[in-house]
């Protein structure tokens, strides 16, 4: 029961801003102690591969941004989801704030993904399922993002490219495992595989900080941007007249 | 029900249905959404003939000859149960090398494949310059093959 009330205050526009305002520190903090170590070892301290050399140390930014792309759209459908069937405004607010995070997570992860290509496979590009289906995700994003801004009608809005969000949620387990239900040119997994990750603990611990560093930051913007999402909904509500009262009164 | 069960109940339906939908439209697709066959499967008759397939495999040992004064290169590619040659003329990626699995885009011609296309395929695994170097003396004081340094050669995959 403590649980459900709760949760039920957390629905409420004023207090959510109130809590989400007070998160972004706690996630913003860790996330730049976590990124600026795991990158700096990543990139500088760890050694370099045997083979790739210097080349593979794009990893430090490609897979935590692939699981990112991943998390967000998991994030994405499933707060599209809540909205939809229990008909929570601020689910809504959560997803459309998610999208353009995700969006840049996976173009970044396609966009890395491509620089190492070119050298190691000897392509920028080609239609494997890995990297066609990550592709389809940021066009999935687009498409979320695309289907909002075509009405006007915020519920609308809401309702339809929640929708799209959901139905979408198929390609997050596809882009998992296209690389072993499928051959592909796009290797398996490093750290998530049977027998333990293949790295030695060098590369592996700044790799480690990375993904949660940037998981982190995808929390401390989701912050910013739904507070904003927020904002934008409420801009007639008497709450937010009230917070923004005394300071107008100020000026 | 209520409208909101009844809401939870249409999304759950939607969701399992979607699911097997798929499930079965990409058992379907399967052998299109095959990047390469390997070498078992082109001798098996499974890959198309006179059309661009790509082949997959592992550069075998000593087979990589190159035609002094151009581009040309032949070797063989095997999955361990078959092989097959291949000829190709221009660059080839850096981690092209023998025991390195590598992916090949052309044409089977009077059983050779003649490439257009050669791309490098590295495996999951990373090791440090100095790991490998242990590892590979390791393995040739045990007397093993100098495949040793963290295998990046097995084509995961290939067979399934």
């Amino acid at each position: 029961m403590g649980t459900w009330t709760w949760f039920h205050k957390l629905s409420s526009p004023p207090h959510f801003y109130r809590i989400a305002g007070k998160m972004i520190p706690w996630f913003a903090i860790p996330a730049a102690l976590l990124m600026a170590y795991g990158l700096y070892a990543g990139l500088v301290l760890a050694p370099a591969d045997y083979q790739q050399g210097d080349a593979f140390r794009i990893i430090y930014v490609h897979a935590p941004a692939a699981w990112l792309s991943l998390m967000c759209y998991s994030v994405m459908a499933v707060a599209a989801a809540v909205g939809l069937v229990w008909r929570i405004k601020l689910a809504h607010a959560l997803a459309a704030a998610t999208a353009p995070i995700g969006a840049s997570f996976a173009f970044l992860c396609l966009a890395t993904g491509s620089i190492w290509g070119r050298p190691m496979w000897g392509t920028w590009w080609t239609w494997d399922a890995r990297l066609t289906s990550q592709l389809i995700l940021l066009f999935l994003y687009l498409g979320y993002m695309a289907l909002r801004s075509a009405y006007d009608d915020l519920g609308k809005a809401d309702r339809a490219s929640a929708v799209l969000a959901v139905v979408g949620i198929v390609n997050v387990p596809i882009i998992h495992f296209s690389v072993t239900w499928w051959n592909s040119l796009h290797q398996g997994s490093t750290v998530l595989r049977k027998g333990g990750p293949a790295m030695p603990p060098s590369m592996l611990i700044p790799l480690i900080a990375c993904f949660f560093g940037f998981t982190f930051l995808y929390a401390a913007l989701a912050c910013v941007r739904v507070r904003a999402e927020v904002l934008r909904r409420e801009r007639n509500a008497h709450w937010l007249k009230d917070l923004t009262a005394p300071r107008l009164g100020a000026q | 029900m209520t409208p909101r069960q009844k809401r939870l109940w249409t999304l759950v339906a939607v969701l399992v249905g979607l699911g097997l939908t798929t499930a079965v439209a990409l058992k379907g697709f399967e052998s299109n959404l095959q990047y390469f066959y390997d070498p078992s499967e082109v001798h098996g008759g499974k890959a198309p003939t006179g059309k661009s397939i790509r082949v997959g495999g592992m550069v075998a040992k000593g087979s990589v000859v190159r035609e002094p004064g151009n581009l040309q290169v032949q070797f063989v590619i095997t999955d361990f149960a078959e092989s097959v040659t291949v000829k190709y003329t221009g660059l080839l990626p850096d981690l092209f090398r023998e025991g390195q699995g590598i992916i090949a885009h052309g044409q089977l011609q009077d059983g050779v494949f003649m490439a257009d296309e050669v791309l490098a395929k590295h495996d999951e695994k990373y090791t440090p310059p100095e790991v490998a170097k242990s590892l590979k003396k390791r393995h040739e004081g045990m007397g093993g093959s100098a495949n040793a340094p963290a295998s990046a050669t097995t084509m995961e995959g290939t067979p399934r």
